[in-house]
This record gives C-alpha cells, sequence and structure tokens, in this order.
C-alpha cells in the first residue's frame, strides 16, 4: 500500500511541471486519453480497497441558501485527498460536515449519506466528541493554546484518558516526531508555543491532532498563511503521514494539490465537477471545467 | 489656490487642533491637582501630626518619623467630639461588606458570562437578556438600594420586621449568624453592593471573553473537547487576567457606593466591629456623607481626611487592576 502511494509522487510533480508551464494553445498532454489503468468517474476515488468515508447524495445548506449539492465521493484509506475549486464552491463546508465543526454554525443543515467507516456521521446520536477524536482538523492559520508545546500536545490526550506522566511524556514525543518537529523542539518543550515561527506553529497543530489517535486528518489550507520553505515541510509531512492516516486536504494552489495528494476532487459551486487521481485530473480532466480551472484559465 | 497655501493652512489647523487637545487636557489634570490639593489641605489636620511634621522636617529628627501620621484617626471610632473621631469602623465595614459582595457577585457575574458567552444559543431570548443586563449597568445606584430595602432589609415583610425577626440561624456570637429578615446588617450591604456591580461584572466579562480568539475555541473543538472543557481549560484561563482587571475595578465602584446604603439605613455610629455577617456596619462614603452634612467646620476637616484615605484606597485597587492587565495579560497568538 506504502509502495503504491509513494508512487504518485513523482509522477505528479512532473505532471505539475507540464499543466503550470504549458500555454493554453499548445496542451497536447492535455488531449490524450486517460490511461486504461486509471479509470476515472466522477462518483469515486480509486486506489486503495478500503474506503474511510463514503458520501453519498450529499447537501448541505445555510439557512436557505444550498452550499453543497448532491455531493457522491468515497475516501480510500491512508491516502491524501486534495479538494481543489474557486473560492466559495463549498470545499471548507464539505470538509467541516466530515468532523461536524458545522455544528458551531447555527444555520447549518446537512442531508445525505456521510459515513466513517460503518457509522454515520451526520446522525444527531453520534457523539461529536468521539467522531471529533477520530477525524482532526487542521486550520488554514496555525492556532495554538497560548500554553506551552508540552502542553500543547498533552491537551487533547488528557481530554480522554487519564495518563501517567511517563506514558504521556511518551505520547507528546512520539506525536511531534511524528510531525517532524521534534528536533526543533524537544529542547524547548515548556516554552510557549507562541514563539514558534508559522511553520513550526502548523506542525505543532498536526502533532496536536495526531496525539489524539485520530483515523482522518482534515486540513483546510494548512499552508495558505504560510511561507514558502515552511510550506514544503508541511507538504513533506503531509507526503509522509498518508502512511498513517486518511488525509483531506483543501487547496488553492495546484502545484500543491498535484505535489502532496493521490486523488483530487474538483468543486465548483457547490458542485462535484470530477474527482479521480491526482495525476490523471492534471494531465487527463475529463471536464471542461476542471481542465479550464487546473490549466489556470478561471479560478 | 496654490498649493503652498493649502498646506499652510493644514499646518496651522494641525497646530490648532493640538493646541485644543493640550489646553482641555491641562484643564483637566489641573482640576484634579486643585480637588486634591484642596482635600488635602483640609484632611491633613486629622491626618498629620503638626509638631511631628516641624520636628522631623525642620529639626531633622527621624525618631518622630512614625508619628507624622495620626494613626488614631485610622484606629479611632467615630465620636460627638472631632478630636476623638476615627474611621475603624468604617474602614472594617467596608472591608466586611466589600468581601461579601466580591464573594457573591464574582462567581455570579463570571458564571453568567461563561454562559452568555460561550453556551447560550445566540437568538432573541438572549439577545434581550443582553439589552437589559446593559441598561441595568446604566441604572443609578440608589435605585438599588430601594430594591435591597425591599428585598433584603425588609424581605417583602415575610419574616416580620426588620427590627423584629422571626427567623434566625445560629448563637449571636458565631460569625455566621443570620436572621431574616437581613435588616441594616453586612449581608444586606453585601446584597445590594452586589445588585449594584452585577452587571459591571457581567459585561466586563463577557468583553474579556469575547477577546479570546475563537480559533482557539475551534481547535479545542476540533480536537473532541466538550464546549465545558473548552471553555474551562482555554477560553476561561485564557481571559482571566481580563476577568480579574474587570473585577477590581467593580469592587472599588463598590466601595465608593454610599447612596444605595443610605437607602437601606445604615447607622453612622458604631461602637463595634462587626460581630457577624447580621451586625450593623457602616462604611466609609457614608461616614464621609454623614461628616460633610454636619454644620461644624472641623467635621467638614474629618470628612476630607476620611476621603484622603479613601482616595489612597481605590488607587490601590486600581493600580492592582492595571498590574494585572500589563503583567498577566499574555498575547492570546
Ligand atoms: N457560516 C456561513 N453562513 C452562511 N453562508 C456560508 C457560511 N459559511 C460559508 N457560507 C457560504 O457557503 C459557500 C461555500 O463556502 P465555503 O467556505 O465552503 O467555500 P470554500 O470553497 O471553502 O471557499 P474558500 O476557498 O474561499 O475557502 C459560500 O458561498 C459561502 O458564502
Ligand atoms: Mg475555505
Amino acid at each position: 500500500m506504502t509502495e503504491q502511494a509513494s508512487k504518485f509522487h513523482p509522477k505528479s510533480n512532473s505532471v505539475l511541471y507540464k499543466a503550470t508551464s504549458t500555454m493554453p494553445d499548445t496542451q497536447p498532454n492535455l488531449a490524450k486519453p486517460a490511461p486504461a489503468s486509471a479509470p476515472i468517474t466522477t462518483t469515486s476515488l480509486p486506489g486503495s480497497e478500503h474506503i474511510t468515508l463514503r458520501v453519498k447524495d450529499f447537501n448541505a445548506w445555510y439557512g436557505a441558501f444550498q452550499a453543497l449539492h448532491n455531493i457522491t465521493l468515497n475516501i480510500p484509506s491512508q491516502r491524501v485527498t486534495s479538494l481543489i475549486g474557486p473560492s466559495g464552491c463549498g470545499k471548507s463546508t464539505f470538509l467541516r460536515w466530515i468532523n461536524r465543526m458545522n455544528d458551531l454554525v447555527a444555520n447549518a443543515r446537512a442531508q445525505g449519506v456521510m459515513q466513517l467507516d460503518k457509522d454515520d456521521v451526520l446522525d444527531r446520536n453520534f457523539d461529536v466528541v468521539e467522531l471529533r477524536r477520530r477525524v482532526g482538523m487542521v486550520f488554514q492559520k496555525p492556532n495554538p493554546f497560548p500554553k506551552s508545546i508540552y502542553e500543547n500536545i498533552a491537551f487533547g490526550p488528557r481530554l480522554h484518558k487519564h495518563f501517567h506522566r511517563s506514558d504521556l511524556d511518551a505520547l507528546v514525543e512520539q506525536s511531534l516526531r511524528a510531525a517532524a518537529i521534534w528536533d526543533e523542539v524537544k529542547d524547548r518543550l515548556h516554552n510557549s508555543a507562541l514563539g514558534l515561527s508559522g511553520g513550526q506553529q502548523q506542525r505543532l497543530c498536526i502533532a496536536r491532532a495526531i496525539a489524539v489517535g485520530p483515523e482522518v486528518l482534515l486540513m483546510d489550507e494548512p499552508c495558505s498563511a504560510l511561507d514558502p520553505r515552511s510550506t514544503a515541510s508541511v507538504e513533506a509531512l503531509i507526503r509522509e503521514l498518508r502512511q498513517t492516516f486518511t488525509i483531506v486536504v483543501v487547496t488553492h494552489n495546484m502545484q500543491q494539490a498535484a505535489r502532496v495528494s493521490d486523488l483530487t476532487a474538483f468543486f465548483f459551486e457547490g458542485k462535484l465537477i470530477e474527482a479521480g487521481p491526482t495525476d490523471g485530473m492534471f494531465t487527463n480532466p475529463k471536464n471542461k471545467q476542471t481542465e479550464d480551472y487546473v490549466t489556470g484559465r478561471f479560478g | 489656490m496654490s498649493g503652498i497655501s493649502l498646506r499652510a493652512k493644514r499646518i496651522v489647523k494641525n497646530r490648532a487642533f493640538l493646541a485644543l487637545c493640550l489646553l482641555s487636557t491641562s484643564a483637566t489634570i489641573l482640576i484634579l491637582a486643585l480637588l486634591i490639593a484642596s482635600i488635602m489641605a483640609q484632611g491633613s489636620h486629622f491626618l498629620f501630626n503638626s509638631d511631628a511634621l516641624g520636628a522631623v522636617f525642620a529639626h531633622g529628627e527621624l525618631s518622630q518619623l512614625t508619628k507624622i501620621i495620626r494613626w488614631d484617626f485610622l484606629t479611632n471610632f467615630a465620636s460627638r467630639f472631632p478630636e476623638k473621631a476615627g474611621i475603624y469602623a468604617a474602614v472594617i465595614g467596608s472591608m466586611w461588606v466589600c468581601a461579601i459582595c466580591a464573594l457573591l457577585a464574582l462567581p455570579l457575574g463570571i458564571g453568567t458570562a461563561i454562559y452568555l458567552e460561550e453556551f447560550a444559543p445566540k437568538n432573541r431570548w438572549t439577545a434581550l437578556i443582553d439589552f437589559n443586563i446593559r441598561n441595568l449597568a446604566g441604572v443609578p445606584s440608589i435605585v438599588y438600594g430601594i430594591l435591597g430595602l425591599t428585598a433584603f432589609t425588609r424581605m417583602f415583610g415575610l419574616f416580620g420586621s426588620d427590627k423584629n425577626s422571626a427567623l434566625s440561624f445560629g448563637p449571636d456570637n458565631a460569625w455566621w449568624h443570620i436572621q431574616f429578615p437581613f435588616g441594616q446588617g453586612l449581608l444586606a450591604g453585601g446584597l445590594t453592593l452586589m445588585l449594584v456591580v452585577l452587571p459591571i461584572v457581567i459585561i466586563s466579562s463577557r468583553e474579556a471573553l469575547r477577546a479570546v480568539p475563537s480559533s482557539l475555541r475551534q481547535a479545542s473543538l476540533a480536537i473532541g473537547a466538550t464546549q465545558w472543557q473548552t471553555a474551562s481549560k482555554i477560553t476561561l484561563p485564557a481571559a482571566i487576567p481580563s476577568i480579574l482587571t474587570g473585577a477590581i475595578l467593580a469592587m472599588s465602584r463598590a466601595m465608593g457606593e454610599a447612596a444605595p446604603l443610605l437607602v437601606l439605613g445604615i447607622p453612622v455610629f458604631i461602637a463595634n466591629t462587626p460581630d457577624n455577617l447580621n451586625d450593623n456596619f457602616t462604611v466609609l462614603p457614608f461616614q464621609i456623607f454623614n461628616w460633610a452634612g454636619r454644620p461644624q467646620e472641623s467635621f467638614h476637616q474629618l470628612a476630607a481626611s476620611a476621603i484622603v484615605v479613601l482616595l489612597i484606597v481605590l488607587i490601590c485597587f486600581n493600580g492592582v487592576a492595571v498590574y494585572l492587565r500589563q503583567k498577566l495579560r499574555k498575547p492570546l497568538a
């Protein structure tokens, strides 16, 4: 599984190069038919046997405004799935329904099927606390707690279980290592997390999300507030983490989607236009709108 | 018009405005200085010992240093004879009543603020509550005095009259002795002052909580914390310095109130410190009010001396509030 996943990476890099350097009138590569080995449908994301999140005929509203229309999408486990699309097309809305953060929005409402493994995410009786422990979230702007680095990581685990000090220490180290930030912070675990750089803060937030042991990690434009170097480190981390987690990442950056994701879903005006393996989406989009968007002709 | 003259005009306007601002600022400071000077001049007789002052400053007798201040003014009870009068009962009464007021108003006010800010749904009902609290903060304190008189001093006449109570608990000499109605006792005073400061505590605490970035709440909730865990472990700790600052300022307001207690009818001549929660008491502002209303000049001087003491206490309160604001308030994001 890991082997298969890592194959995507070098390929998608080359795709990225072509997609961004080709002028609109000279795109022979985009006209090529899709390779038979990668069947693309608009409803499912192939690439892994096991589906972590099943979404079927999903609709979401804010009051009377319908933000998402009939979304049907399967998100495979231990893959990075990127959601792309122009601003306001509903990517964040979709993401925030997966861990029910939209419960906080008074007039937000949803209908349809959204299944995490066997559980119905939209079930009113489904425990959101349990859901959010299984589905972690990383926000656009790094938002560490105004506490020490150690306390930031230990906060989540301690909510759910009583730990012995040594176990907690080990868990903190493990989470920070998993988020590739241990070496940078190991000597100042008890200093304020606000003293870290933006990129470090974002990786700390990822470590904080990892610490409670989620299955899925949702990331809403995790790099958009970061400089290129920090972006590179967070992207490297995302690629690393897909071995353990199912990752859904929203991005406005086509190159980033191409670099980090195995599968891509293109949203437009609240509808899922196309979804499939990332390299296919960037070389052989089925849909004219997808093609226009990934080649930068709009959006 | 040429560019030069426009520019000249701008500069003149700017200077004039600056001068106006400086003028009004200095006028304010001047008035304040005059006020303090005149109070000090009037109050100095009962605050300072002129013999000791002369000895220390004219003759350098440092042994007289501690005698400069007339401590007996602080340690004597009120008296018909100005030279023997002091503010001991009033100071102790103020401390008691403020402590009771703080113990009641702070948990209630901060709790209400946490509920309204962190838990309450944002609907018409909570908007109405919000509107009411804001209005209550602007109600003159004497109105709360009337409320305190009926609700606490007399308790709507449910338990007999306030001079002849029908219900009491505990021996008279136990500090927790309580009788109903509360009469003019410490509990009635503390509760009435609680009414005065409660809206202030609620509003300042809500503002402190609102200043905590919602990204922190989201981070906590997204990790699987409940609303209560988020409020108690993330939002409240982040807001505590500002909440305390507001609480201290509210307490200094309570410290300075005379009007509502005047309505309760608290006595001014108190010859002992309170023994229990129902015992009679008086407070500094009320003592000042009483002395200032007497015809003799000596009592006016006593009032001025007590004002100096009250001002010093209030300045200390505000100093602590400023300190908390500067030192404890950490960046949140
Ligand atoms: N709390 C809300 N109340 C009402 N409408 C909302 C709310 N949040 C989002 N919307 C609307 O729902 C639509 C989808 O918003 P969403 O935030 O999901 O877009 P997005 O794809 O994440 O955009 P961006 O790329 O700019 O983040 C938009 O039209 C937006 O105006
Ligand atoms: Mg968004």
